[in-house]
């Protein structure tokens, strides 16, 4: 009967991002969702998914004044699954050099970094960088009980964004993507934790298969911590 | 390292209708815009634009039924435009399922509106659509209201002072070539992108896949906004039922349904599949 249980995720909502395209993907891949600010009901769902468009700086001070910062830390080390998107992802990391630098999330090690330009100097990388770009995904990725696990290598996702993360520990890369002459890290997973720089929401079918791997693993994931 | 480039189709419509016009002027209707936008999605599209042809000229928003239609099912990036005048606006079209939103008008009436945006926002959401006509003396000139009023700003100077304000991406459109099929106008935007860090989308005249090519090659564009050639394509090769519009609007052509020869008849996949033989990226 487990699998007939449904899946309730949080949509933290702090005034950025693209809350009603990640809501629309979730529902339709058969997610149940809200879309919150209140602690609360964000500790009562399944899983977090952190949004977010626009800048680092802002982003942590608005989850600073709504008071989300201790309770979205509690959350993830009390191991229940949060998956970053996009400027959600960048938050997840323990800093960013976003006009100035800024402390971050700290769930995952590391530091969120801008594009540069190209070392040959010849062309140089418009910024933000829009559009669809390859993820190659990596063996961790690759594996069962990842949000990639069966997406095809070498597939397409949707990207917006100037800056991007480098984690200290390279291995819980789950792909890689580039951009210019720049390889960067284009997704990642650490244990309950899960990032994307791209979009899913936005990847079409390929995305949309992300969502129901990541409704998989979050109802397994579930499961297995009210079992303990 | 080869440019990436995004085929965008540009559904423009009027009330519950897809429209094309030529010059953005005698609206012929189409058919049902989540029709078009559906097979779009399917087969190969990598963002959609809707733009209300009509809503800066009666202050009013038809599509907010249509976006919240198409994005429950429709999973790539949706940028709408056309009367969008306030913040509260944005947020309205943002809320059922727009990533993006163009704005035009409201802009060069009031510039402090792209910043606002863009702070309420992020600078990724806020597209300024520029829509110029090339006058006599060489200058571009932005045009508002669907084409039809002069602002007196030269397009150009306006693109690098709308980036500077907060704009993520630019939307440039020759309404001269404007669904004439004739080519777009490489110089407006070449001059543009070339004065601009955001990404610069080319619209107005593609009638044929070497004249998308052309656009990325001469006029740097970094994605391309396509209706004509993609629409008479659907149009053609997929019969669906002629009463699937509503009958407000021009519908002669719908009776008739001769197509115009002005444009090449091919598929988003036959233009990606050009692109690419020429060594340009996209998403195939």
């Amino acid at each position: 009967m487990d699998n007939e249980q449904r899946v309730k995720i949080a949509i933290v909502d702090y005034g950025l991002g693209n809350l009603f395209s990640i809501k629309r993907a979730c529902e339709y891949v058969g997610m149940d969702t809200v879309i919150s600010s209140d602690s609360k009901e964000i500790l009562l769902s399944d899983a977090v998914i952190l949004p977010g468009v626009g800048a680092f700086g802002d982003a942590m001070g608005s989850l600073r004044r709504l008071d989300l910062v201790s309770p979205l830390k509690e959350t993830a080390l009390s191991g229940k699954y949060m998956i970053g998107i996009c400027l959600g992802m960048q938050l997840l990391m323990s800093e960013s050099f976003e006009f100035g630098r800024h402390d971050g999330l700290d769930l995952v090690k590391g530091q969120v970094v801008r594009f540069n330009e190209p070392a040959d100097g010849k062309r140089a990388l418009k910024v933000p960088s829009v559009g669809w770009r390859k993820i190659s995904i990596t063996e961790a990725g690759a594996s069962s009980g990842s949000p990639l696990y069966g997406i095809d290598n070498g597939s397409y996702m949707y990207f917006v964004h100037s800056f991007y993360v480098k984690p200290s520990d390279s291995s819980i890369a789950t792909s890689i993507s580039r951009y210019g002459d720049i390889e960067f890290v284009s997704s990642l997973r650490e244990g309950n934790i899960t990032g994307f720089q791209f979009h899913p929401e936005r990847s079409a079918n390929t995305g949309i298969q992300i969502y129901r791997n990541l409704k998989d693993i979050i109802r397994k994931h579930t499961k297995g911590i009210k079992d303990v | 390292m080869a440019r990436s480039v995004r085929i965008i189709p540009r559904l423009d419509i009027k009330g519950p209708n897809l429209v094309k016009g030529i010059k953005f002027e005698g609206l012929r209707v189409l058919g049902k815009p989540e029709d078009f936008a559906r097979y779009y999605y399917e087969n190969g599209a990598d963002e959609l634009i809707y733009i209300d042809a009509v809503a800066s000229l009666y202050e009013r928003n038809s599509l907010v039924d249509i976006i919240e239609k198409t994005s429950r099912q429709i999973f790539i990036p949706l940028t709408v435009g056309g009367g969008l005048r306030t913040i509260d606006d944005i947020r309205t079209v943002l809320r059922m399922g727009a990533d993006k939103v163009a704005i035009n008008t409201a802009a060069i009436r009031r510039p402090e509106l792209i910043s606002e945006a863009s702070r309420t926002f992020g600078s990724s959401t806020i597209v300024v659509s520029i829509e110029a006509i090339k006058r006599p003396d060489g200058v571009y000139e932005a045009y508002t209201e669907y084409g039809r009023e002069r602002s007196g700003i030269d397009a150009v100077e306006w693109a690098v002072r709308a980036v500077k304000l907060g704009a993520g991406e630019l939307m440039v459109t020759s309404i001269d070539r404007e669904g004439t099929g004739s080519g777009f106008d490489t110089v407006l935007t070449s001059k543009i992108a070339a004065l601009v860090p955001v990404p610069v989308i080319a619209g107005g005249g593609a009638g044929n896949t070497e004249d998308i090519f052309k656009a990325i090659s001469e006029g740097k564009a970094d994605a391309i906004s396509v209706a004509s050639m993609l629409h008479y394509n659907y149009f053609r090769h997929f019969k669906y039922e002629k009463s699937d519009f509503s009958s407000e609007g021009n519908i002669e052509f719908l009776k008739k349904g001769e197509v115009p020869a002005m444009v090449e008849d091919v598929s988003i996949n036959d233009i990606k599949r050009y692109l690419f033989d020429l060594g340009i990226c996209c998403r195939i």
